[in-house]
């Protein structure tokens, strides 16, 4: 921190300061979308999909380029479950607890889950590589319980199921 | 040349069938076999998925399930041919399962490769289109009401009604929305259908726009259906290449064009009115009514919102007459519906029949009872917001207005089967807990008495003062029922006190232990 009446070093205030790199994403991402505020989830989506998260950083520039406030902007990013705030792991796996996944026993799956990776649902492995996150209904209830890692979905996972899944992301990153 | 059909449905998908078509093709060319496959949609039967059938003179025969490591035995057995096999299941057509079926919204699902227009074309596609093209958009609307056909997505109410609302409104605006939203666990007709067969929809929607004035639609799609937004923008794009969408679609007066929004993981947007903030790209919180959305839709404008089976439901009553799809039915539930049998179930799958089929007949007839083995206990039939049904109700038809009598809703017709073992008083639990989460928090009742619900189920678990208890969640499950803005907290005393009357000894079991009991208190 600066002592008070010493002069700071670097370009002065009133400068334009260059913008982050998640702030260049956040404005071509709007840009790409007309700068439309009824296309913000796309916008979320989109730079979720190129960050891994939406940081925080990214609203005030999202807000400023679909001219809305700041606080519409993080109402929305915060009301839906799909979109994340923070860094999360590599593979995001998602397990569905819904009833029909209930009735084959996604209870078991979910704690054979926390127990195998070591890290509780809505919890990122400590290399960084998975985070497993409740979901409620994949559409694969003829043939659960279902789980979904990115856009693949896998139906009728046991424990054993679920270990070769998660093996197999490993061996991903690995090649 | 054989041809021979993988599924590219997601179910199919998530137990192998993009790695069941690799292997074939790996093995064809190995052997020199001219084989050119197809990536169909599923037939529905999705305990026999990857559901692999190959084309033979005599029609098409199937084997299913087929993993990859069967790939090799069904060319060296002769599948090719047809011959028969361990997986064999003879002609698809004639397995009881598909045939007993009444498919009409279905009837293309699984036989076409859902991406060509030819084939749809060929198998009666756009027909009802074609028709609308040249009616009175009343006229229309007129066919649609005759039809009886009623919203498919859960609430039932009459779909040319709606319909009429907004073709009588001036308007130089006007919407159509398709809520793509299946949140419902024990549902998946909508994906099935928009995976397999993507021009229905879009047919669909199309004389809806036609009927009702609009000129801009909008599927609104669940995140957790990324298969289903790939092949819905495939579609449209193809199809709006093809002047099927767009401007002065197939020479006549009318425009229509038709876009994609995916949702963000919140249950709350199936509301209809949350999906329209939603798609307005705002928090999906629901609105007050009225004014109802077809007066005052999106973006304030007048418009026609349905669910995929609705509009899906539409060009063959276009096509055939809206009596004939009336003939289908009892009472005033008209015309068929996709039942989807899923959870702990044997055959799970998809069957379209009309109403009036009991939940017996598919649990037991097509579903073949628990996929445990067990006795079948409970029944949860149309989503989470549905009832829990006991053996003592399964042969109550399935109807709009007598499961209404027995306190239980057809909605959707998803049927989530459970075994002997399942605790009921946590399914009610469940129930509380899944408002909690996906409650979208405008109205108190919802928000903060499904906060309270959990809680007072959780003591009356733990056998802390179970009687005041009783009598308090009854309590709150009718200020939720009355007080509710929306069906998420109106619905969610269904399966809570469907649960504690069909199933009062799960709610009377000692407690699990003294430490729970101290907690709750």
């Amino acid at each position: 921190m600066a002592k008070v009446g010493k002069k700071q070093k670097g370009p002065r205030r009133e400068e334009p300061a260059a913008l982050t790199p998640v702030e260049i994403a956040a404005v071509a991402v709007c840009a790409r979308h007309g700068n439309k505020p009824d296309e913000l989830l796309e916008i979320f989506h989109e730079l979720q999909h190129e960050l891994g998260y939406v940081p925080d950083a990214a609203l005030p520039p999202i807000a400023q380029a679909l001219n809305r406030s700041r606080a519409e902007i993080y109402g929305v990013l915060t009301f839906y479950h799909e979109f994340h705030r923070h860094p999360v792991g590599r593979n995001v796996v998602k397990i569905c607890r819904a009833e029909a996944c209930q009735a084959m026993g996604t209870d078991e799956l979910c704690r054979h889950a926390e127990h195998s990776l070591n890290v509780p649902l809505g919890g990122t492995t400590a290399d960084g590589s998975v985070t497993i996150e409740q979901v409620f209904c994949l559409g694969n209830c003829a043939l659960s319980p279902a789980v979904m890692v990115g856009e693949k979905l896998y139906g009728k996972v046991d424990s054993q199921r679920f270990d070769e899944i998660i093996a197999g992301l490993e061996k991903e990153a690995a090649e | 040349m054989i041809t021979v059909f993988v599924p590219r449905d997601a179910a199919a998908l998530s137990v192998g069938a993009d790695e069941v078509a690799a292997a074939i093709e790996r093995e064809a060319k190995n052997r020199n076999e001219d084989v050119r496959i197809v990536r169909n949609g599923s037939r529905g039967m999705l305990y026999l998925e990857p559901l692999v059938e190959v084309e033979t003179e005599a029609g098409r025969v199937a084997y299913g399930p087929v993993s990859t490591r069967d790939v090799a035995g069904l060319f060296d057995g002769g599948f090719l041919k047809g011959k028969s096999h361990a997986l064999g299941h003879g002609l698809t057509e004639e397995i009881p399962y598909f045939k007993n079926q009444e498919r009409l919204t279905f009837a293309r699902c699984g036989i076409t490769d859902p991406l060509s227009i030819e084939d749809y074309r060929k198998h009666g596609g756009f027909d009802g289109l074609v028709k609308a093209l040249e009616m009175k958009p009343i006229d229309i609307v007129t066919e649609v009401t005759t039809s009886g056909l009623r919203g498919r997505g859960g609430a039932g109410f009459p779909t040319g009604i709606k319909w009429k609302t907004v073709h009588d409104l001036k308007g130089d605006e006007k919407y159509v929305a398709c809520n793509a939203d299946e949140g419902d666990s024990g549902t998946f007709a909508d994906r099935m259908l928009m995976e397999g067969d993507p021009y229905c929809l879009i047919e669909g929607m199309t004389i809806a726009a036609i009927a009702g004035g609009a000129t801009k639609g909008y599927i609104y799609v669940r995140s957790e259906y990324p298969h289903s937004v790939h092949v819905l923008r495939e579609a449209i794009d193809i199809a709006r290449k093809a002047n099927w969408l767009g401007d002065n679609i197939q020479g006549s007066q009318y425009s229509f064009d038709l876009f994609v929004r995916m949702g963000a993981g919140a249950y709350i947007c199936g509301e209809e009115t949350s999906m329209l903030e939603s798609i307005e790209g705002k928090r999906g919180i629901v609105r007050f009514k009225p004014p109802i959305p077809a007066i005052e839709g999106l973006f304030g404008k007048p418009t026609i919102i349905n669910n995929v089976m609705s509009f899906a439901a539409v060009p063959i009553i276009l096509a055939k007459g809206g009596e004939f799809y009336r003939d289908y039915g009892v009472g005033r539930s008209r015309g068929t519906l996709a039942f989807q049998i899923a959870g702990n179930i044997k055959q799970g799958g998809l069957v379209e029949k009309a109403f009036g089929i009991t939940t017996r007949q598919l649990v037991e007839d097509y579903g073949g009872g628990t996929a445990t083995g067990r006795p079948v206990r409970a029944v949860q039939v149309g989503g989470p917001l549905g009832a829990y049904i006991p053996e003592s109700k399964f042969d109550v038809p399935m109807d709009y207005e007598e499961f209404a009598k027995v306190d239980a809703m057809v909605g959707h017709g998803g049927l989530v089967v459970f075994d002997d073992t399942v605790d009921m008083a946590k399914q009610a639990r469940f129930a509380m807990e899944f408002c909690t989460i996906e409650s979208c928090g405008k109205c108190t009742p919802c928000r903060i008495g499904s906060t309270r619900g959990v809680e007072v189920i959780d003591r009356i678990i733990a056998d802390v003062d179970r009687e005041k208890n009783m009598v308090l969640l009854e309590d709150l499950c009718v200020t939720m029922a009355d007080g509710s803005l929306c069906a998420m907290g109106g619905l969610t005393p269904f399966p809570v006190m469907s649960a504690v009357r069909g199933f009062p000894e799960d709610f009377r079991k000692p407690a699990p232990n003294k430490f729970l009991a101290d907690a709750a208190e």
